[in-house]
């Protein structure tokens, strides 16, 4: 199974080739530490049980999906965005009260030099993935009320449920979101609120067939909650 | 499609999933409704987050939920609920069914055959309803 699946990476990351600038030694470094984990080009078979089978977050849109300054410095000091962990049904047994996380099964990312972080950030950025993948401009760039927009993600849409607006209160299925806003793109939060199952198939988050005002609310409160709650 | 029928708090481990194949191949008796492994890998990835590794309602996202998810395994409360209108749940979210909006719609992650296939093993994990 590993030995296929780094097979599949390799073979993923040889069809992927005009995406990586070769002369870029941060696409060396993704080649040699990154892949057995991390796809960094899109794998023919986008199956549920390749979700099941997966280490980590694909990452062969990464340069449409992360900000570059937020990847050089978490790659050189990574720490847990997902409370549970990715994918959280590997990492949740029963507790006295509610499931809880299995820290036991939970092992820390690697970590790179500043250099390296540098370099790996550059050929990560220039994975954008398939087009069309993120709606370049959706998000509109309006400032909204921090307390209507926690209103619509707490109890008018649950987003609470699986997701964290503040340090150590809400959902652990789902990554935090208080500090969404200084690691992602704002276009990548509006496209995956607005089809999840498009970004990243079979994911566990639903869609929610949102309308446009609560696709704009939500992205700019989540990038709000990064000015506020994430520092 | 491959029916399994053992083990009521079924196989969200990979060993246990294997005993219950082991078990599956030389025991003839079947307990309860039978269920299909797509839905319970379904049932695995999908729901496991609120509804609990015990199917108890009390999931790793539950420790902060002002409204708690039903408990797959009360055969009282489950039994009262007829098979369309948990399909409807799932398909639609809890707001369609006048519960809550923390129940939200898979209809566009599951198909409508997935999410039948769904209710069966429901009926399965709490040993009730429409057809006992």
């Amino acid at each position: 199974m590993k030995r296929s699946l780094l097979a599949a990476s390799l073979g993923a990351a040889f069809a992927a080739g005009p995406a990586l600038a070769a002369d870029n030694p941060g696409t060396g470094i993704l080649k040699a530490q990154c892949i057995s984990c991390h796809a960094i080009a899109k794998p023919d078979n986008m199956t549920l049980d390749r979700l099941w089978t997966r280490k980590g977050p694909d990452l062969y849109y990464a340069g449409s999906k992360f900000n570059k300054a937020w990847l050089v410095k978490w790659m050189q000091e990574p720490v847990r965005i997902r409370p549970a962990g990715e994918f959280y049904a590997k990492h949740v047994k029963a507790g006295d009260k509610e499931d809880v996380v299995d820290e036991s099964t939970l092992t820390a990312h690697v970590k790179l030099s500043k250099a390296d972080a540098e370099a790996v950030a550059d050929a990560l950025m220039a994975l954008t993935g398939p087009d069309g993948l993120v709606a370049k401009g959706a998000f509109k760039g309006d400032k909204v009320s921090m307390a209507m927009g926690a209103m619509f993600f707490s109890k008018l849409r649950g987003c609470a449920a699986c997701h964290s607006a503040k340090p150590g209160t809400g959902g652990a299925s789902g990554p935090e979101l208080y500090t969404a806003g200084e690691r992602l793109q704002p276009d990548y939060i509006y496209s995956y609120i607005k089809d999840p199952q498009k970004v990243d198939p079979h994911i566990w988050m639903p869609t929610l067939n949102l309308a446009e005002p609560d696709l704009q609310r939500l992205t700019g409160y989540i990038l709000q909650l990064s000015a506020s709650e994430g520092k | 499609m491959n029916m399994k029928t053992s083990l009521r708090i079924p196989a969200f481990l990979p060993a246990a999933a294997l005993l219950a194949a082991g078990f599956m191949a030389c025991a003839s008796a079947a307990a309860g409704t039978p269920y299909t492994e797509r839905a319970l890998r379904n049932y695995d990835t999908y729901c496991v987050q609120c509804h609990g590794v015990k199917r108890n309602g009390r999931g790793v996202n539950t420790r902060d939920m002002a409204v708690q998810p039903r408990d797959h395994s009360d055969a009282k409360g489950m039994g009262d609920i007829p098979d369309e209108e948990i399909a409807h749940a799932i398909k639609d979210g809890g707001l369609a069914v006048n519960k809550s909006v923390l129940m939200p719609a898979w209809g566009n992650v599951m198909s409508d055959e997935e999410i039948k296939e769904l209710v069966a093993y429901l009926r399965f994990v709490c040993n009730c309803g429409s057809t006992k």
